[in-house]
C-alpha cells in the first residue's frame, strides 16, 4: 500500500508533466502535420529560465515565495512562448511551401541549436534547483506521507489542460484553430488568418512545455541541457498513445504513461522503466494503430 | 465590380492560367464554363487569394485584390463555396455556419443572417447539431453555400455546386442560387452543367486550358453552335 500510494502520486505528477509537453506536439501536429522535434528543447529552456529567475536572481528572497513562484511561472511561460514564436518565424514559416520533410529537418536543426545554445549559456555541467527553494510540505494520503508538491504539479497540469480544452472548444479563436486543423484552405475561405493561428499554436505549446520544464526543475532539482531529449521522447510517445493531433488524447496518454512508468519502476524494475514505457507504446499501437482516441478521423483537436 | 487583368497563375513549372481577362458587374450572375483543367477553379482560388498570382492584377471595386491575403479578401466581402464543398466534417452544421461568420463582428446581424440561411435551406435548420461529415452530398452543398453566405458577401464565388447531386436537387440548388442573386449578391458560378448554368446566368465565359475562348450574354452562348456541340452535347435533356 505504501509503495502503491507513493507511486500513484508520483506517476500522476510525472504523467501530468508528460501530458503538458505532449499537448505541444499534438497541437502543432494537428494544425501543420509537423512533428516539432525541437519541442523537448523548449521544455529544457523553460527549466533553465526558471532556474535563472527563481534561483540565480533569487526572486523568492526579494518578493516572497508565493509571488515569486506566480511571477516565475508567468515569466517562464511568456518567454517560452516567445522562443516558440521566434522558432516558428525563423525555422518553419519560410518552409511552409516546401515539402514536409524540409520542415522536419529544420525542426531537428532547431533542436540541436537549442541544446547547444542552452549548453553555451548555462554550461554543460547541469544545474540543480536547491531543495529548499519551496517549503516541503507533506500531507497524508491513506496514511502515507505524500509531498504536497507532487499534488500541486499534478493539479496544475490538470488545471492547465482543462483550461486549454475549454479554450479550444469554446472560444472563437479555439474554433479557428480547430477549423485550421481540419482544412487550412477552407479555413482561409472563412476569413481565418491561418498564419496567425499557426503562430498562436507555436506559442501555446512552448508555453505549456516551458511550464512543464519549470515544474520538473522545482520537483526533481537536477536539470541538464539534454533533458529535453528523453522527456520529449516520452511526451511524444504519450501523444501517439493518445492519438496524435487529439488534445484529450495527449492528456490521457501522458497520465497513462506516467502511471505505467511509476508502477513499472516500483513493481518490475527501475532499470526496465523506459523499456516498459516503450513496450506499452508498441502494445497499444499493435492493438490500436491510431492511438487511444483518434476515431473520428478528422477530429484532430 | 470585379476585374481580372492578364491574370497568370502557375503551379510549379506548369502555367494554369495564361493571362485571363474577365470582369463582373454589380448584381450580375456570371458563369464560367469549361472542361476539367480549363482553369476555372484556379481562377476562383486566385480571386480568394488561395493561390499566388504570378502576373496580372485583380481589382475589386477599384481596390487591388491580388496583393491581399485570403482573410482580407473575405473582409472585403468576397466569399467562396469551394469545389468539393470542403465543409468541416467533424464540426456540427451550426459550428460550420458560425465559422462562415468568422469575419463578422456584428452579432445581431449574424443572427439575422443565420435565420435567413435556415429559411433558405430548411434542411440545415433540421440538422443544426449534426456533424457536417455525416450529411448527404446535397446537404453538404447547401451547408457550403450557406456558410459562404454567412459573411454577408457582396460577391459570392460558387465552384461546381451541382457536382455529384441528383438532378432534382440540382434544380433546387440552382433556384436557390437565383434567389441569392436576386437578394443582391453578385455571383460567379463555375459549372460543368453548362446548360443549367447558362439558363441561370446573365453572362458567360468559356475557358479552355487556361485561357478564355468565348464570352457573351448567356442566352447567346446557349444558342451558339460551337458551345452547343462542345459543352451542351448537342441534345436537349430537359
Amino acid at each position: 500500500m505504501e509503495v502503491f500510494i507513493q507511486q500513484l502520486t508520483n506517476g500522476l505528477a510525472v504523467g501530468g508533466i508528460y501530458a503538458l509537453i505532449a499537448l505541444g506536439y499534438t497541437m502543432v501536429y494537428g494544425v501543420l502535420k509537423l512533428i516539432n522535434f525541437a519541442h523537448g528543447d523548449l521544455f529544457t529552456l523553460g527549466a533553465y529560465l526558471g532556474f535563472t529567475i527563481l534561483v540565480s536572481f533569487g526572486l523568492g528572497g526579494r518578493i516572497g515565495v508565493g509571488p515569486a513562484v506566480a511571477l516565475g511561472v508567468m515569466l517562464v511561460m511568456g518567454l517560452s512562448a516567445l522562443a516558440g514564436h521566434i522558432m516558428e518565424r525563423a525555422a518553419y514559416r519560410p518552409l511552409r511551401k516546401s515539402g514536409r520533410l524540409s520542415a522536419v529537418v529544420s525542426a531537428l536543426g532547431v533542436s540541436i541549436f537549442l541544446q547547444n545554445a542552452i549548453m553555451l549559456v548555462w554550461g554543460a555541467k547541469g544545474l540543480a534547483y536547491p531543495a529548499d527553494l519551496l517549503p516541503r510540505f507533506v500531507i497524508p494520503i491513506a496514511g502515507q506521507p505524500v509531498p504536497l508538491l507532487r499534488l500541486v504539479v499534478f493539479l496544475t497540469s490538470i488545471l492547465v489542460m482543462v483550461g486549454l480544452y475549454a479554450f479550444i472548444n469554446r472560444s472563437r479563436v479555439g474554433m479557428a484553430i480547430r477549423a485550421s486543423a481540419i482544412d487550412q484552405g477552407a479555413a482561409k475561405l472563412m476569413g481565418i488568418d491561418v498564419r496567425q493561428v499557426i503562430a498562436l499554436v507555436f506559442m501555446i505549446g512552448p508555453a505549456l512545455g516551458g511550464l512543464a520544464g519549470l515544474m520538473v526543475g522545482v520537483s526533481y532539482g537536477q536539470i541538464t541541457f539534454f533533458m529535453g531529449q528523453l522527456y520529449g521522447l516520452k511526451a511524444f510517445t504519450a501523444a501517439i498513445i493518445g492519438g496524435i493531433g487529439n488534445i484529450p488524447g495527449a492528456m490521457i496518454g501522458g497520465l497513462l504513461l506516467g502511471l505505467v512508468e511509476a508502477f513499472g519502476a516500483a513493481y518490475v524494475s527501475v532499470a526496465w522503466k523506459d523499456a516498459i514505457t516503450f513496450f506499452v507504446l508498441i502494445l497499444i499501437l499493435v492493438v490500436r494503430p491510431t492511438g487511444l482516441l483518434p476515431e473520428r478521423v478528422a477530429e484532430k483537436l | 465590380m470585379l476585374e481580372l487583368k492578364g491574370l497568370k497563375v502557375r503551379y510549379g513549372p506548369v502555367e494554369a492560367l495564361h493571362g485571363l481577362d474577365l470582369s463582373v458587374g454589380e448584381g450580375e450572375l456570371v458563369t464560367i464554363l469549361g472542361a476539367n483543367g480549363a482553369g476555372k477553379s484556379t481562377t476562383l482560388m486566385a480571386i480568394s487569394g488561395l493561390v499566388d498570382v504570378s502576373a496580372g492584377e485583380i481589382y475589386f471595386e477599384g481596390r487591388r485584390l491580388d496583393t491581399l491575403r485570403s482573410h482580407q479578401v473575405v473582409e472585403l466581402g468576397i466569399t467562396q463555396s469551394p469545389e468539393g464543398r470542403r465543409v468541416f466534417g467533424p464540426l456540427s452544421v451550426a459550428e460550420n455556419l458560425a465559422l462562415g461568420a468568422y469575419s463578422q463582428k456584428d452579432k445581431p446581424a449574424v443572427a439575422r443572417r443565420l435565420k435567413w440561411i435556415y429559411d433558405l435551406f430548411p434542411r440545415l435548420d433540421e440538422r443544426r447539431g449534426q456533424m457536417a461529415g455525416t450529411l448527404s452530398g446535397g446537404e453538404q452543398q447547401m451547408l457550403a453555400i450557406g456558410r459562404a453566405l454567412m459573411a454577408e458577401p457582396r460577391l459570392l464565388l460558387l465552384d461546381e455546386p451541382s457536382l455529384g447531386l441528383a438532378p432534382l436537387l440540382v434544380r433546387s440548388i440552382f433556384q436557390t442560387i437565383r434567389a441569392i442573386n436576386r437578394a443582391g449578391v453578385t455571383i460567379i458560378l463555375v459549372e460543368q452543367n453548362a446548360r443549367a448554368a447558362l439558363k441561370l446566368a446573365d453572362r458567360g465565359y468559356v475557358m479552355e486550358v487556361g485561357r478564355l475562348v468565348m464570352e457573351g450574354p448567356a442566352d447567346k452562348l446557349l444558342h451558339d453552335p460551337q458551345v452547343q456541340s462542345t459543352y451542351l452535347g448537342g441534345i436537349e435533356p430537359n
